[in-house]
């Protein structure tokens, strides 16, 4: 059974949301549990693929039992393991999460609602997992439709706004579409490691030169890279906020492990970094991105939309990290992935307790929000911190070695955008936490905290939210085992 | 002039493609009404699906389905065939295509039912009010 | 001086962050803020605990993580590090006997925060004390600034807001924006972070301008430390309730940046570095116009607890200044006055809460007469001030002593007569008040019968500290040898 977990990984989250469609006409209690056991499975699967990638080394797995490069292959290394153990843990402590709050403003689309996202999931996960290029035009198309699905069905703005993610997206996705079949007629296959063991040969190609740029340009699309994003602010602010707790932490940061993959894996890392000769301009883009995106997040004025203008900085980071093209910066960029799931996870889970309570999460809407919902907050503070880059959250470790990174390679603009962005942030949610702090009530005397103004969220919501926060702390701690373990035996060694 | 001209004729399906492809991003940044922005959208697809199909062409070979006799005698001279594999792939990725083409209308009737227009220029109009 | 592993120093630490739960679910106030002292008692006890082998010349080390290549999260307790540990943890027992008066006199809101806050913000300090690198002190130092930010803005008024954002942007902008760049580039040129007996930059290969930009940034991003012009956060800090005041900035959370700044001179840049590049003289001179500027800044004030945050941002520059003497006895001056300093101060802020609680009065010009309703507390006062200006039979003479061996030791005159002048200029801001209490008569229309001192526990608070400061003064011993022990760490080489 064990030499079919990379398989199972995708069947089992596919074959539960079919289940879950049908529940939802048989019998709607179901659909909660039947996906939360589906996720467990996934979940542990995912964690012991890790496990055993990080002892014997990589594992592969021939899909029917066809050898490559006929059959589609299945690779799953250290750092893919990772991306699925995140995923899959994300996706499990936001179905958790999500069940009051489901309940209260989905009960008649349950059905609808939750084998969307289980689809989703195995979108994602089949996407991280697949050795084949067109497999994962095919696993990021479900994961994008079922996106556009879910956050359609929120109030008002949200059909638009999906709409708008609709073109962008599919644009993003031909785009790469378009890579891979450039990639095929030149190399007539779309097995993966062929394509690299055959690039290598044609590094004086244009049709491979434009593959390249295409194939970069529909992915930076979908993970809403600046100056492509016009379509995330919008499409995260106006989803209903169970959906942002599942999509924000993981639809971008999956499309830049596939960027990653791409470029070390398929083009290789001697390609894409010397003979293409894109750094200079990509390391502008993502100096930009940090500071634009840090610039309109200091204009926003509800806590929602600032979040997902942090999004946008953060892939800014981990871009701007991965092209920097050296070891530190290499190792900033992944260990940053891991860590801005979830940082996501645990701002969007917070920000979703606060519009479960209150009507809304504009700033001023947020008044005596530490006395009423003072766990919520503390979460919301352990993820602010960690946003900023104080340790010993996790973010602090990612961002030190994207600091190293601009420092040994000398690119001080980047350097600048990284501090510059970690004062905003400091100016951004304590901007939050003043209006939250500082309310108008009157001070009681001698007042026990558990005052009659307490409204926190439901158990079921709390707890999965501070486990999270607890999480980024253990994450930080771990920093240097994940480091040595998982993410430096990707790198490639022609990286000092 | 000869040379250029040469270029186009011999490429022609490559021309086709790049074109279709250019009709369908200038609909879906340019114009204003959303159904037409959903039809540069899927004409946009159509091009490259049409463009992945034309890449298993083969000068003088003949439909990739093998006849009876031929297959119990020999192995089949891969040169004589189109190569199928594109258009499985693109199979799918008509699938795809249609499955956008469908959400993307259903959300065209979702705007349509809350705003009363589908010209985007008025929706934000409208949203810039409320 | 050997190293010896052990987990007295995580524990030490981590005593005040388990309290913290015990505090959220106390069912009273009296049980709070009972677990609030045992806490205190148990931190300052396992501290002790350590404090035979630091003597015997056996550092305790602990390893928490090894985060980065080469870097950990570590304790090592030296005697600089213990010395400092002793003189928080013991000042937040009664810092916290003096809260209990303080908040309750005044029916506070939002106590059982305050007290949390309190544990938390002495975890911070003491793991800074006990760092054994630049990391773990770096982490200490963030998790401080955030921990005593609500205490800061207690309040919760508009006056608080402001304060907090000043706070927030002098200290963390400085964190952030200065010492993470400065630690990242000694990180890249030496590949540890650790405190080493003679530094780590010397095999570095910086040339003189990168070595002094290097330090201006940790000077000045070490903001806590108030070294001018940085120094704005401190008078603005004081709208905070005075128990935090007292103990945080005069004590914790002051002492935490000069700390840091002195473990940098000594671990990271080494004095040996320091006096070859000539950087010596200028952390003297940051040091000196400080100590200058900001008494006299202190002779304008007439709030009380700003005259005495002016007064810390001058005395603070005297740590400095003794670091950067590069004597022996210098380093040991500095580490004396961190501890003498602190009883001095937290003694003056206790008066001046106490002064707060029972006659609502903050401005000296309407302390006129005060002393004859107040005895026991303005004496605890002029106590405590002739200890800031160094006049025997009070600790800040030793202090201060040391100092001036040390400028003599090296033949530098001129932080000499910068000290004297300094100490001359703390009379001229502390003594008024003095006076003004004692001499001067009680202003028309007010009540002058004399104010029931002992029965609150916000004057028993600075007799206890007043009293410490002539203690100290006739046993010294542990003090002295402490210092002496640190000074040796330093010079070993």
């Amino acid at each position: 059974m064990t030499e079919h977990l990379p398989a199972l990984i995708v069947v089992v989250p596919l074959l539960t949301s079919f289940l879950i469609f049908a529940l939802g006409w048989l019998k709607k209690d179901l659909c909660f549990p039947v996906g939360l056991f589906g996720l467990a499975v996934a979940a542990s699967s995912c964690m012991g693929l890790l496990l055993r990638v990080m002892r014997w080394g990589p594992v592969t797995y021939k899909l029917g039992g066809w050898e490559a490069p006929w059959g589609i292959v299945y690779v799953v290394d250290t750092l893919n393991g990772m991306v699925l153990a995140a995923v899959a843990f994300s996706a499990l402590i936001q179905w958790i999460w999500s069940g009051p709050s489901v309940k209260r403003h989905f009960q008649d689309r349950l059905g609808a609602l939750y084998g969307l996202q289980m689809l989703f999931v195995t979108g994602l996960l089949g996407m991280t997992v697949t050795g084949d290029a067109f497999n994962l035009y095919v696993l990021l198309e479900i994961a994008s439709i079922t996106a556009y699905a879910l956050i359609a069905m929120g109030p008002e703005r949200a059909s638009l706004s999906s709409l708008n993610y609709v073109f962008m997206g599919t644009l993003g996705a031909c785009f790469y579409l378009l890579g891979v079949g450039y990639l095929y007629i030149m190399t007539g296959t779309l097995n993966m490691a062929d394509l690299a063991r055959l690039i290598t040969g044609l590094h004086g190609s244009r049709a491979i030169q434009v593959a390249f740029i295409i194939t970069m340009v529909g992915l930076w699309l979908k993970m809403a890279f600046f100056p492509l994003h016009g379509w995330l602010p919008n499409a995260y602010t106006h989803a209903p906020y169970p959906i942002s707790g599942l999509i924000a932490p993981l639809m971008t940061k999956v499309m830049v492990y596939v960027m990653i993959r791409i470029d070390l894996n398929v083009f290789g890392p001697v390609y894409s970094f010397e003979k293409m000769g894109l750094e200079k301009a990509v390391m502008w883009l993502a100096v930009l991105a940090v500071i634009m995106g840090s610039i309109m997040a200091l204009a926003q004025k509800d806590l929602k939309r600032m979040l997902t203008y942090v999004i946008l900085i953060e892939v800014g980071y981990m871009v701007g990290g991965f092209w920097l093209g050296n070891k530190s910066g290499m190792t900033g960029a992944l260990l940053h992935l891991l860590n801005d799931v979830f940082m996501t996870l645990c701002a969007f889970l917070a920000v979703g307790n606060l519009l479960y309570r209150l009507p809304g999460c504009s700033f001023p809407e947020l008044k005596g929000a530490f006395s009423k919902m003072p766990f919520t907050m503390g979460a919301l503070v352990a993820t602010a911190l960690s946003i900023v880059g104080v340790p010993p959250t996790c973010g602090f470790f990612s961002k030190w070695y994207l600091l190293l990174g601009a420092l040994e390679a000398e690119h001080y603009g980047f350097l600048a955008a990284l501090i510059f962005s970690s004062l905003v942030g400091v100016v951004l949610f304590f901007r939050v936490f003043e209006w939250a702090f500082f309310s108008t009530q009157e001070h009681e005397e001698g007042e026990h905290h558990l005052s009659h103004t307490f409204q926190e969220a439901p158990v079921q919501m709390v707890v999965p939210v501070l486990l999270v926060a607890g999480g980024l702390v253990v994450l930080g701690v771990f920093s240097g085992e994940i480091v040595s373990g998982i993410v430096e035996p990707v790198i490639p060694l022609t990286f000092s | 002039m000869e040379d250029a001209l040469q270029l186009i004729i011999s490429k022609y399906n490559y021309w086709i493609y790049i074109t279709l492809m250019m009709i369908g991003l200038w609909g879906v940044i340019a114009k204003n009404n959303l159904v037409k922005k959903i039809v540069g959208m899927s004409i946009f697809q159509t091009a490259i699906i049409l463009f992945f199909v034309s890449m298993g062409m083969k000068k003088g070979a003949t439909i990739p389905i093998l006849l009876h006799g031929h297959a119990a005698h020999s192995s089949p001279h891969a040169a004589e065939y189109i190569n199928p594999l594109p258009h499985v792939l693109m199979l799918t990725a008509i699938v795809v295509a249609v499955s956008t083409l469908g959400v993307a209308l259903a959300l065209a009737v979702k705007v349509y039912r809350r705003y009363g227009t589908l010209e985007e220029d008025e929706i934000l109009e409208q949203i810039r009010k409320s | 001086m050997a190293d010896v592993n052990s987990t007295l120093p995580l524990l030490a630490v981590g005593a005040s962050l388990g309290v913290v739960p015990l505090l959220l679910s106390a069912r009273s106030p009296d049980v709070r803020e009972g677990w609030t002292l045992a806490a205190g008692l148990a931190k300052l006890a396992l501290v002790l605990s350590m404090l035979p082998s630091v003597l015997g010349g056996e550092n305790l080390f602990f390893q928490v993580a090894e985060v980065f290549p080469g870097v950990p999260i570590a304790f090592r307790v030296d005697a600089m590090g213990i010395l400092f540990a002793l003189v928080s943890s013991s000042l937040w027992i009664v810092t916290s006997l003096y809260s209990i008066g303080y908040m309750r006199g005044l029916k506070e809101h939002g106590q059982t925060r305050y007290y949390c806050y309190f544990a938390l913000a002495l975890c911070s300090t003491l793991g800074v004390a006990f760092s054994a690198n630049l990391l773990t002190l770096y982490l200490f130092y963030e998790l401080l600034s955030f921990a005593t930010y609500p205490l800061v803005t207690h309040h919760q008024d508009a006056e608080a807001r402001g304060a907090g954002r000043r706070y927030l942007l002098y200290i963390v902008g400085g964190s952030i924006g200065l010492v993470l760049p400065a630690m990242l580039v000694c990180y890249g040129a030496a590949n540890t972070l650790d405190f080493a007996p003679d530094g780590i930059l010397k095999q570095a290969g910086f040339s003189g301008p990168e070595l002094a930009t290097l330090l201006l940034m940790f000077l000045f991003g070490f903001a806590k430390a108030a070294i001018m012009p940085l120094h704005g956060w401190l008078p603005a800090a004081m709208v905070a309730p005075t128990p935090v005041s007292a103990l945080l900035h005069a004590v914790a959370v002051v002492k935490v940046g000069v700390f840091s700044i002195l473990r940098v001179l000594t671990g990271i840049f080494g004095l040996e570095l320091l006096g070859s590049s000539g950087l010596d003289s200028l952390v003297l001179a940051l040091a000196a116009a400080t100590m200058v500027a900001a008494s006299l800044a202190a002779l304008c004030q007439d709030g009380l607890k700003r005259m005495l945050a002016y007064s810390t941002v001058g005395q603070l520059s005297y740590i400095i200044l003794g670091g950067a003497l590069l004597s022996p006895e210098g380093l040991q001056g500095a580490m004396a006055h961190l501890a003498t300093h602190a009883l001095g101060k937290i003694s003056l802020f206790f008066c001046a809460g106490a002064l707060y609680v029972a006659t609502g009065k903050q401005r000296i010009s309407q302390m006129h007469g005060i002393g004859r309703r107040m005895p026991l507390t303005m004496g605890a006062f002029l106590a405590a001030s002739l200890s800031i200006m160094g006049v025997p039979p009070l600790a800040g003479f030793l202090s201060k002593w040391y100092l001036a061996l040390g400028c003599v030791a090296t033949e530098q005159t001129v932080p000499l007569m910068v000290l004297l002048l300094s100490s001359l200029l703390n009379a001229a801001y502390l003594m008024p008040v003095v006076y003004k209490a004692f001499f001067l008569p009680i202003p028309e229309g007010e009540p002058t019968e004399r104010l029931p001192e002992l029965s609150s526990l916000c004057t028993w608070a600075p007799l206890v500290t007043a009293l410490g400061c002539v203690l100290l003064f006739f046993f010294p011993g542990v003090l002295l040898d402490l210092t002496a022990l640190a000074a040796r760490e330093v010079w070993r080489v």
